[in-house]
């Protein structure tokens, strides 16, 4: 027939209104457009005002309609009337719900509050949750970072202020060379496909150093296939290569760190390692203009690298000259490195010798006139445009904060930090860390705990143990065991609950963290843990509170169940007192707002919290007359106060004279000037103070009158961290608090206050030529968590999860495509379905992360690959290392931040006759919700 | 049979950038999203939440491994989705004239109303571009967002596909690659953009840009010989070297 068109209406209505709320499909918090058509959710699209993702949204964004309608959502409040594990509950009302809860933690709190675990997964709301605890008195408080990415956090805060993601970003409009290490989807999911979006049209180099070449590495214009566990020594050999061509910035160095600093080199002094302080404790250097001993932030100082000082018959040298003795060390030599690495040595050069050429030769300058802290000013700001990022890959090792550490100290070498080019950090960031709290942990019976669980410790004094010296918290967080814990030990807290040590506990009381299956290292084992019952047939973990808006493994396993709502159908504030949006020229923050009321009974966690704390009678939760304080959570994020004038969201606060921004009063219409503006609030840097920030009078200026530091807070970079020093010389005998002694060789070899690098632990534990094969997961760019898996539309991308095989051992096994594998560990073995992959570590097998679920869990058929091919590799690794045979249980954990050593693991892979499913296999649980529908045609309008 | 116009005013069309994309399959959900709740019959999917769900999209993302002879193995992410064929074997070959190009852009469209799910159009794509909604019995295929394009109802600088908007990477670009001045047409000269399956004959409108050459760092000499790879200078060889070197430099700064 001859060519023919219909009339079609190319301008249909799209929605009847937009509601504007910020994602939370996964951690990166981008603004989300929510077109609602009849009252129900129709689309969500990126918001294109939002300052995080520009319009732009992934693939888990625009899902969440999916996540939103998903038949695993809990309906009501639960309470467990069958054994632990069996799924066995009755349906109760809040009054019902919230009588129990405080039935049980009224008593606690009157008598041990220490006996109340509070550990908050994956929560943004931790600035509450945390004030929430501490009004408790229990200094059993954390989130997850300490499964996480606390080695990257910690490092980053101790060595320059600041790491990367929430911390920091790179510049992504000036950089001409970008090298990330250990990035998956993990964190800052849309920021850096935009940021490499921006580098690639402008033609920047990309250089991925990763063992598995997907995502991020595959559009990488360099591929470093590194061997895992050995990017520290890798960065400590460009260190190498750096130091010995004289490719540093001395310039930026002697300014803005600590490398001028003057280090007591004493072995017989008390003091030795210590870095030379005058009387009002500034650290000293040697002024080049004088000769003389000066404090580093005198105005005209010229700290000089080079000069040492001796006084009273001690020789104190600049950090500089103990940089250049331990890094110029032949050991980090390339070809020293090169075969542990799986790098070649000729490849490590020309890494350094592009890194150099490009901070050096392709110097960049913008014409902006800025002051320092010593007072001088400068004509341009000079930029070095080098960029790096890391993540989860070289931070989740036993030996992940000093592989951290010396990532930085690359990066500061270069001069490449809060450079124009180079690494930025985003408003509250750059912060000292003296400016951080330090952990508290002083219980008094029906008394708030005597500050904030968690922090930054300076030395030994500042550890979280008792008068007997034995760890304050269940945790063992801030102990000689890991005394950096800055985000607590979440991954240990039903291990030492459940073996009684440092204590028993009464109650475990956690919010969205899958526990009992893959959050949990040796998820069998904690499942077992936590429901072991004593020799009156009680449990040992006695009472376990959980608050999931989803049917998650974890919910089985609690005896009172309190069901959240999804993220379109809550208020949340994504704070400045906590991990704020923020951008590098910008402070900003934002709000979760209900776009649409729950249709089930369920409550927000936090407004939750706001009623149980009222029922407790918490200080900050009760008015004078013991009334409520906080009828729900938007209520608390309008009116509460951290301080006078500072409260949750800085954004259209109530001034002397009007609406003002950061520091004001409480101002009742808060939120609607949120919603308003599109779920944020953005405030920019004036142009002078968006560059150097830490030493930068124009920016200190404007953080204290936003109401981010209360003074002025310049500092200088820490390559050498004095902190670790001092528990070393713990270590050494010198000073009141001493570890045990079988910890004092670990302290010695690992609190380097200079980066080193060792082999993860795992590999003194277990026979490295058995176990030759180093196990990987990786987060799927279209998935996040257990969370993907109910979500119709994401499960039809990532519903399988193969153990990807390298080419080396594919072909030496024999497999095809098909096949299975027993993969053993030291600690279990798995048997799972494998796949080819050649883009990949010749020793490395990996797959993705979180797929496989429990029958029975997420409303999923009990036949869904999930379920019946889908695996973890936590059942491979354990929470605490293999037995020494010293009695001693040793956490399977970075020593000095205690961050769960993930990706240490090691394998051995053997091929097998397929099993009908995967192994192990768990005995369904009984689902509360049933199970998801067998069509959807999504549409809400007609 | 159905006639293909015989030209048409513009030839919108998408160009894809290989070399940036990184596979986030953010827009495939866009699509499903959008495309579900807006032409035509929503994108279904059967058994959503049990052992085998599939859907219908009309997008999706292939990985591809490329083994080089010399150098690592390397991954190509892949988005696919209908190319808006000048020559499209999908209209000529459909019985009912259910699938038509249309005359002023060019995009392939289906009148699901004149669709009898006969499946031919499918089969007769090289591309695998079409799917068959399963629960509506009806062709469905990637419309170019027809109905965000010309939309009077969105904001401007949203008139352009669901994919396009959403991909993080920009590595998506939506525009006339019949006008040789419009960007998309500047790009595919720049960067080589390329046919999919040209030897099909179907001349299809969208394009693709290749990946960058990977790998290209230098770490030996060139195989004639004649040049070794910039590499650093040493200044010093052990610490105490260094420091003679370091309190020069400092007085040249």
């Amino acid at each position: 027939m001859s060519h023919q068109q219909p009339k079609i209406d190319t301008s249909p209505e799209v929605s009847d209104e937009v509601r504007k709320t910020t994602c939370y499909m996964c951690a990166c918090r981008c603004g989300i457009n929510v077109h609602m058509k009849n009252g129900k959710v129709a689309y969500i699209e990126g918001n294109r005002d939002h300052p995080v993702n520009r319009g732009v949204l992934c693939a888990k964004g625009s899902a969440g309609i999916m996540q939103h309608n998903a038949p695993s959502r809990l309906r009501a409040p639960l309470k467990r009337v069958g054994p632990r594990g069996s799924g066995e509950f009755e349906e109760i009302s809040w009054d019902e719900a919230l009588q129990i809860a405080t039935g049980w933690l009224a008593p606690i709190r009157a008598d041990h509050p220490e006996k109340l675990a509070f550990f908050t997964g994956r929560d943004q709301s931790q600035s509450f949750t945390s004030y929430w605890a501490q009004n408790f008195g229990t200094p059993n408080y954390a989130a997850h970072g300490g499964f996480c990415s606390v080695n990257m956090a910690a490092a980053g805060i101790y060595t320059m202020g600041g790491a990367f993601w929430e911390f920091g970003q790179p510049d992504w409009d000036h950089t001409k060379l970008f090298m990330i290490f250990g990035v998956a989807e993990d964190h800052d999911s849309n920021p850096i496909k935009m940021g490499i979006g921006k580098l690639k049209e402008r033609g920047a180099k990309v250089i991925g150093v990763n063992p598995i070449r997907s995502g991020y590495n595959a559009v990488a214009d360099e591929w470093v296939g590194i061997t895992p566990g050995t990017d520290g020594l890798f960065i400590l050999s460009l260190v190498h290569e750096l130091l010995k061509s004289g490719r540093i910035d001395l310039d930026y160095l002697a300014r803005y760190t600590n490398a001028p600093v003057l280090v007591n080199m004493d072995p017989t002094s008390s003091e030795h390692g210590l870095l030379m302080r005058d009387a009002d404790g500034k650290t000293l250097v040697i002024d080049r203009n004088t000769g003389q001993l000066a404090p580093f932030d005198q105005p005209g100082v010229r700290p000089d690298l080079a000069a040492s000082h001796r006084h009273a018959g001690v020789t104190h040298k600049p950090v500089m000259h103990l940089i250049a003795e331990r890094y110029l060390d032949p050991q980090y030599a390339p070809e020293a490195v090169a075969d542990q690495c799986g790098i070649s040595a000729d490849k490590i050069r020309a890494i350094a010798t592009e890194l150099a050429r490009v901070a050096f030769d392709e110097e960049i300058v913008l014409d902006q006139e800025w002051t320092d802290f010593r007072g001088e000013t400068h004509k341009v700001m000079k930029g070095r445009p080098v960029a790096f990022h890391a993540m989860r890959g070289i931070s989740a090792h036993s030996n992940g904060f000093q592989t951290c550490r010396a990532l930085h100290m690359l990066q500061i070498l270069l001069g490449s930090v809060e450079v124009p080019g180079g690494f930025r950090f985003k408003p509250p960031y750059p912060k000292p860390v003296s400016a951080h709290p330090k952990p508290h942990c002083k219980v008094t019976p029906g008394k708030p705990l005597d500050g904030p669980h968690l922090g930054f410790v300076q030395g030994p004094d500042d550890l979280a143990l008792d008068e007997e010296g034995n760890p304050a918290r269940i945790d063992k967080a801030f102990t000689w065991d890991n005394p950096m814990s800055a985000h607590g030990l979440m991954h240990m807290v039903i291990s030492n609950a459940h073996a009684g040590d440092p204590y028993k506990i009464d109650t475990l009381f956690m919010y969205m963290a899958n526990m009992a299956w893959n959050s949990s290292m040796n998820t069998r084992g904690v499942i077992d843990m936590l429901t072991d019952t004593d020799e009156n047939g009680d449990y040992v973990i006695p009472r376990i509170i959980y608050s999931d808006a989803y049917s998650s493994e974890m919910v089985a396993y609690a005896d009172l169940i309190l069901p959240d709502t999804t993220y379109l159908e809550r208020h949340d504030c994504i704070s400045l007192l906590d991990r704020p949006i923020c951008e590098a020229d910008a402070a900003a923050d934002a709000i979760r707002w209900p776009v649409i009321e729950p249709d089930r009974d369920v409550r927000g966690f936090q407004s939750v919290l706001c009623e149980l704390g009222a029922r407790l009678n918490l200080p900050g939760f009760v008015n004078a007359d013991g009334s409520q304080k906080y009828a729900d959570y938007a209520d608390y994020i309008t009116n509460h106060e951290r301080k006078p004038g500072i409260g949750p969201l800085a954004g259209w606060r109530t001034g002397e004279n009007g609406l003002t921004h950061g520091r004001g009063g409480p101002n009742a219409e808060q939120l609607d000037h949120y919603i308003e503006n599109g779920g944020f609030f953005v405030e920019h840097l004036p142009d002078a103070a968006r560059y150097y920030k830490p030493w930068n009078t124009a920016y200190q200026d404007w953080a204290v009158n936003l109401g981010i530091f209360d003074s002025p807070q310049h500092y200088i970079f820490d390559l050498y961290v004095e902190p670790l020093r001092r528990f070393q010389l713990a270590a050494e005998g010198h000073g009141d608090r001493q570890p045990p002694d079988h910890l004092r060789d670990r302290i010695r070899e690992t609190l380097d206050p200079l980066p080193i690098w060792y082999p993860p632990f795992e590999d003194s534990g277990t026979d490295t030529d058995e176990f030759s094969i180093h196990a990987l997961t990786q987060r799927p760019m279209a998935m996040y968590h257990s969370w993907g898996s109910q979500n119709a539309w994401l499960r039809q991308i990532h519903g399988h999860n193969p153990l990807y095989l390298p080419t080396k051992l594919w072909d030496a096994k024999g497999f095809a495509e098909g096949d299975w594998a027993r993969v053993t560990s030291a600690h279990g073995d798995i048997t799972v379905p494998v796949a080819h992959m050649a883009a990949l570590n010749e020793n490395t097998v990996w797959t993705w992360n979180a797929i496989g679920k429990r029958k029975g869990a997420w409303a999923l058929d009990k036949d869904a690959p999930e379920a019946t091919k889908g695996f973890l590799l936590n059942h491979l690794i354990h929470e605490l290392l293999p037995p020494k045979g010293d009695g001693l249980r040793w956490a399977n954990s970075d020593p000095v931040t205690g961050q769960a050593a993930w990706f240490d693991l090691r394998v051995k892979i053997e091929k097998v006759t397929p099993p009908d499913e995967a192994q192990p296999d768990f005995a369904p649980i009984k689902s509360p919700v049933g199970e998801g529908p067998d069509h959807l045609e999504w549409k809400v309008s007609e | 049979m159905t006639t293909l116009p015989d030209k048409t005013d513009r030839k919108l069309g998408l160009v894809i950038d290989l070399d940036t994309c990184v596979g986030c399959h953010a827009c495939v959900i866009s699509c499903k999203g959008w495309n579900t709740e807006n032409y035509g019959a929503p994108l279904s999917d059967q058994d959503p939440y049990g052992a085998d769900p599939t859907g219908t999209f009309l997008n999706r993302v292939h990985s591809y491994e490329v083994q080089p002879d010399q150098g690592a193995a390397q991954l190509i992410h892949f988005p696919k989705s209908c190319l808006h064929c000048e020559d499209a074997p999908c209209v000529t070959v459909c019985p009912t004239g259910a699938s038509y190009k249309r005359t002023e852009d060019g995009i392939v469209l289906v009148n699901e109303t004149d669709c009898i799910g006969c499946g031919l159009c499918a089969w007769a794509c090289p591309y695998g571009a079409r799917e068959m909604d399963l629960a509506e019995g009806v062709m469905k295929k990637c419309t170019l967002c027809v109905d965000r394009i010309y939309n009077e109802n969105l904001p401007e600088e949203d008139r352009e596909p669901a994919c396009v908007r959403t991909c993080p990477a920009g590595a998506r670009h939506f525009g006339d690659l019949g006008d040789p001045d419009s960007d998309v047409s500047q790009l595919v000269a720049e960067r080589g953009g390329m046919d999919l399956m040209p030897e099909q004959g179907t001349k299809p409108v969208n394009k693709y840009l290749p990946p960058r050459p990977k790998d290209q760092m230098n770490t030996a000499p060139t195989q004639d010989g004649t040049a070794t790879p910039p590499m650093l200078k040493p200044i010093a060889q052990e610490a105490k070297g260094f420091i003679g070197w370091l309190d020069k430099a400092l007085e040249k700064l």
